[in-house]
């Protein structure tokens, strides 16, 4: 065996990988079928659950009968709550943002007492599924209803119904942010009554939910006291920490595996109660057991994001120079505090100043619960919401100071030269050009043409007329520093985890704490590798996802993965590298500092003709009968990477958007926005990264809400109610970029997973405004449904509620007697 | 339990089902045919996708004996001329070539729908494409890369008379993924 082969000349090393649009690895078994989702699953002796659930958001629970459930076919047992009451803990929060939170605790299977509608109540096991399903009508279970606490208004005001009644209020917290108190930035309430203009407004966050395409679906394996648990997880490491905690189970007897993931955006970023319920259950049996929603529990059980009510204060001189920002949060946390229920609008605080230069800066948000299912993370968590607000109340402003919208931007915004910029949130802004990306973002959408025609409209007095909306945005991604987390109270750091195994036939195994979910890892990873060690892109194979593969990791959220894990990927390239060098400087006879290393190949400077590929390394220390004295016989490394900083990407916006005066239909009429999301490693994964955010963005703006009833019935609980656009639906999109690399990751690069999601909707609702804003339209509430906008137009204000309150449309039938008559209060946006 | 005989992807099959399980079950379950998957339960998401007898249709919305007698071809069956294996079918390989896919979880769904589409028109436009495709919903991409690819696979499909070896003239559809990063850092 000749592991050091004689080269002559200089092979061309392979071009750069970083920036090519390779197509995925990822594409191969999914465009054929051949995918491993979890629900796929079939295990010898495997059983299948089905839960029954409350039908009603709040109540006690009076008596359980499931002997008729034990009794029907198929049926293998059947478990209550007060079966698993001792030992199924409590279902964990790691966010708690203030000392004081109070956080009633959440089961998994409610005991004596339901608090939202779609709470497990009991679990049946039979021997499929439709038998399971079958048996879910014979559960008897009744339930003393007490008050239903739904408003967030109404919930924290003085004698209101309380949601957990041996808790004080529904306060859950009251998190503060004060520039001021921090000594980031002035006085907010001398800013404020200093300024010679205020303009505040109230903005509604609705409700919306992920709504991933592949339902959440959960198989345990019991062997022994082992237990391996395959979830449509996006998290399957704090997964495994997690449910060890609530469990008992020990940490190292429990594997989780996500298999193929078929999307998450923040939704299964989660410790879900029927991923605890499978594992007592399995635990309980000795059997393998599988559960797997159906859509209408998805839609109903599923934690949902967003949800808030935003009273925000802008203040400003004459001249449009901004003086200070108070933001006022209620935040519907649901019945129950999940995973970092508590710490989205937390995360939202220091956005809300977005790429301004404010002196002055005040945020408080309250958590609030009410009978609902939890709000949790959802594709950006926090951020799309401050983005709303500071872009909507920046055009308020405009419009009160009779100034362009872009030309108050322009004058507040951190210029190119400013960077870093430490805001008055105290984020240091790592690096971009505001002005250079959009002035392309105004190229790409044909501006000026737009303007004119809007014009054009304008004076005809077109029943359609056109607006253009803007949205200048910036984010905190890379999540996350880990002393950074810390200090907000995070449950876990922030850093990520890589290692490279270099196999005897030189081909590379790569393995990342980060678990995709339809991001496209594989190939992106397979880039930097690359790169990295001079391997072929073909060579590279990513693996994930499986806690016995990839030991350590913190998975996926937070536009992290490239940034963190990504970067753990470079990092433990270069030890690699180092330890080959050693291995080669030995086998060349030469010194280490006399090693070149390029294109895969360590040759001797000034020897042309010399050279040893670190493939063929990989194959020498396998064999390892000549390796230097005192190292180890292996070049395989593994790194952590913790960030310094978050990364803060930045882009320009705009949508161009024709409102039919008459009919309150809405329709995109271009949109173009430029994102600079740092170096692009893919520049075809990126653009679809930004498209995918677009669509949910504007979905928001359009057409998505989750609504309640005054029962407290979910009333869009299907895919017919519930409405993800179509492709129909949606515009085509004008993308760009600009590229300011960031400086605190060896890439470079500054996430790009949720940038269109948080950037999109308030161009879109900006848009609208700007249609018909001389028609005395104020505000209009989300989503821009036909009827909101027509109302808005012809009887001002926002347009109320997705629909008359009483009406069938905004919920059917009520308990209540007003049910179909329309009242100011329930049409003109009173909220409920 | 009523007897049915269905040929799926090239194969015959005899089984016993249920008068009411549904054709997606009766594939997932029975036949392990797991490459289609169940994304809704209201006929609205369109993942369960595939053709009987040629037509496209929600799996989750006809019932197994329905397809007593009929020919079923699921997204397992579409490469290498129905047999599963081998070269991908030009749908498959312009969702790969446009980036039409993300997740992958609609992949199925919207590759057999798209392949219906056109069928019945053969050069669609954008337009005709997001009408076409309005039964399937993705989460994921936005879109503008499934129509991208469904542009791009009808041109090599036509360019061939629809044996699908013909190639796209580059002219015909957008392919330019991010065309206007301005440089690398
Ligand atoms: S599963 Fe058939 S349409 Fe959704
Ligand atoms: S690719 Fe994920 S749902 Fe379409």
């Amino acid at each position: 065996m000749t592991a050091v082969e004689e080269r002559t000349g200089t092979t061309p090393g392979p071009e750069k990988e970083i920036g090519k649009a390779r197509r995925r690895k990822e594409d191969a078994r999914l465009i054929t079928g051949k995918t491993t989702w979890t629900d796929n699953m079939v295990l010898p002796g495997m059983l299948h659950l089905a839960v029954v659930r409350s039908p009603v958001a709040h109540a006690r629970i009076t008596h359980v009968d499931v002997s008729a459930v034990r009794e029907a076919p198929g049926v293998i047992a059947v478990f209550t709550g007060s079966d698993l009451a001792e030992e199924q803990g409590s279902l964990p929060c790691a966010w708690p943002v203030t000392p004081e939170m109070v956080n009633p605790g959440h089961p998994s299977i409610a005991v004596d007492q339901v608090n939202h509608v779609g709470e497990a109540v009991a679990v049946i096991v039979a021997r499929s599924k439709t038998a399971a399903q079958d048996a879910v009508e014979l559960a008897d279970i009744d339930y003393e209803p007490l008050p239903v606490v739904l408003d967030m208004e109404e919930a924290v005001a003085d004698g209101a119904d309380l949601v957990h009644d041996h808790l004080e209020s529904n306060t859950s917290y009251h998190f503060v942010f004060d520039a001021g108190e921090m000594g980031t930035g002035s006085d907010t309430d001398q800013a404020f009554a200093d300024a010679d203009v205020v303009v505040s407004r109230r903005l509604i966050q609705q409700r919306l939910i992920p709504a991933f395409m592949e339902p959440r679906s959960v198989v345990v394996q019991p062997q022994g006291d082992n237990y391996t648990m395959w979830s449509a997880t996006q998290i399957p490491h704090i997964l495994r920490v997690m449910a060890a905690m609530v469990t008992g189970i020990p940490e190292h007897k429990l594997r989780v595996v996500a298999p193929d993931v078929g999307g998450g955006f923040g939704g299964k970023l989660q410790v879900n109660p029927e991923e605890i319920l499978c594992l007592l259950i399995a635990r309980r049996l000795g059997k393998p057991v599988k559960w797997t929603e159906t859509r209408s529990e998805s839609l109903m059980t599923a934690h949902h994001g967003r949800d808030q009510i935003q009273y925000v204060d802008i203040a400003a001189d004459r001249e449009g120079n901004l003086k200070g920002l108070r933001v006022r949060l209620l935040a519907d946390m649901g019945a129950y505090l999940r995973l970092i229920t508590p710490g989205v609008p937390a995360l939202g605080a220091f956005m809300y100043p977005g790429i301004y230069k404010f002196p002055a800066y005040r945020f408080e948000c309250d958590g609030v619960f009410t009978n609902k299912v939890p709000t949790d993370a959802y594709r950006g968590a926090g951020r799309p919401e401050a983005t709303f607000a500071i872009e909507r109340i920046m055009d308020e402003l405009a419009v009160e100071l009779g100034m362009d919208p872009l030309e108050l931007r322009r004058k507040n915004w951190i210029n190119a030269d400013e960077f870093p910029f430490t805001t008055v949130a105290g984020l240091a802004y790592d690096s971009g050009d505001y002005e250079t990306a959009t002035q392309q973002a105004l190229e790409l959408l044909g501006y000026d043409e737009l303007r004119a025609e809007q014009q054009r409209r304008r004076e005809s007095g077109d029943r359609v007329q056109l607006g253009i909306g803007i949205s200048t945005f910036t984010e905190m991604c890379g999540l996350a520093p880990s002393r950074v987390l810390g200090s907000l109270s995070f449950g876990a750091g922030g850093w990520e985890h890589a290692a490279i195994r270099m196999l005897p036939t030189g081909k590379v195994e790569v393995v990342t704490g980060s678990t995709p979910h339809g991001q496209g890892h594989e190939t992106a990873w397979s880039q930097l590798v690359a790169d990295s060690l001079g391997v072929p892109f073909e060579d590279v194979e990513v693996l994930h996802g499986d806690t016995a593969i990839s030991s350590r990791g913190l998975d996926t959220y937070g536009s992290r993965s490239l940034v963190v894990g990504g970067s753990a990927v470079v990092k433990a390239a270069d030890k690699v590298i180092a330890k080959a060098r050693k291995i080669a400087a030995h086998l060349l006879e030469a010194s280490e500092d006399d090693l070149d290393f390029e294109a895969g190949k360590f040759s001797v400077r000034g020897t042309p003709g010399t050279g040893l590929g670190i493939q063929e390394i990989a194959l020498a220390i396998f064999a390892a009968h000549n390796y230097p004295e005192g190292i180890e016989p292996s070049i395989d490394a593994e790194a952590t990477f913790d960030p310094e900083n978050f990364s803060f990407p930045h882009g320009t916006h705009l949508c161009a958007m024709e409102v039919d005066t008459e009919t309150g239909f809405v329709k995109i009429r271009k949109y173009a926005c430029v994102d600079d999301v740092g170096t692009i490693v893919n520049p075809l994964i990126v653009e679809g990264q930004v498209h995918g955010g677009l669509a949910q963005g504007i979905a928001q703006a359009l057409y998505e809400e989750a609504v309640y009833d005054a029962d407290g019935n979910l009333t869009t609980g299907t895919f017919v109610d519930y409405l993800v656009p179509s492709a129909n639906d949606l515009p085509h999109f004008d993308t760009g970029n600009t590229v300011h690399s960031a400086p605190g990751n060896p890439i470079g690069a500054k996430g790009v997973g949720e940038a269109g999601c948080i950037a999109s909707t308030p161009a879109v609702v900006n848009a609208a405004l700007d249609a018909v804003r001389h028609l005395g339209v104020t505000d209009i509430r989300m989503p821009l449904t036909p009827e909101r906008v027509w109302r808005a137009i012809h009887r001002g204000g926002d347009g109320g509620d997705r629909a008359t309150a009483g009406s069938n449309a905004y919920g059917g039938a009520q308990t209540e007697t007003t049910a179909g008559v329309s009242t100011d209060a329930s049409s003109l946006g009173g909220d409920r | 339990m009523t007897r049915i005989s269905v040929r799926v992807d090239g194969a015959s099959y005899d089984d016993d089902v249920e008068p009411r399980t549904l054709l997606v079950h009766y594939l997932r379950e029975q036949l392990g045919k797991v490459g289609t998957v169940v994304g809704c339960d209201t006929s609205n998401c369109g993942a369960c996708t595939v053709h009987l007898d040629g037509e496209a249709v929600k799996s989750c919305t006809v019932l197994a004996v329905q397809a007593d007698g009929a020919e079923v071809t699921t997204i397992e069956g579409v490469a290498g001329d129905g047999s599963g294996n081998g070269q991908l079918h030009p749908m498959q390989k312009a969702f790969h070539e446009m980036h039409g896919l993300q997740c992958g979880y609609c992949t199925p769904g919207m590759i057999m729908a798209s392949l219906d589409l056109v069928k019945e028109n053969p050069d669609p436009s954008e337009d005709e494409v997001r009408e076409g495709i309005e039964g399937n919903l993705c989460r994921c991409t936005g879109y503008q890369n499934i129509v991208r690819a469904v542009q791009q696979a009808a041109a090599e499909m036509r360019g061939s008379d629809g044996n699908g070896n013909g190639h796209v003239a580059p002219a015909e559809v957008d392919t330019a993924a991010a065309p206007h990063v301005v440089g690398q850092a």
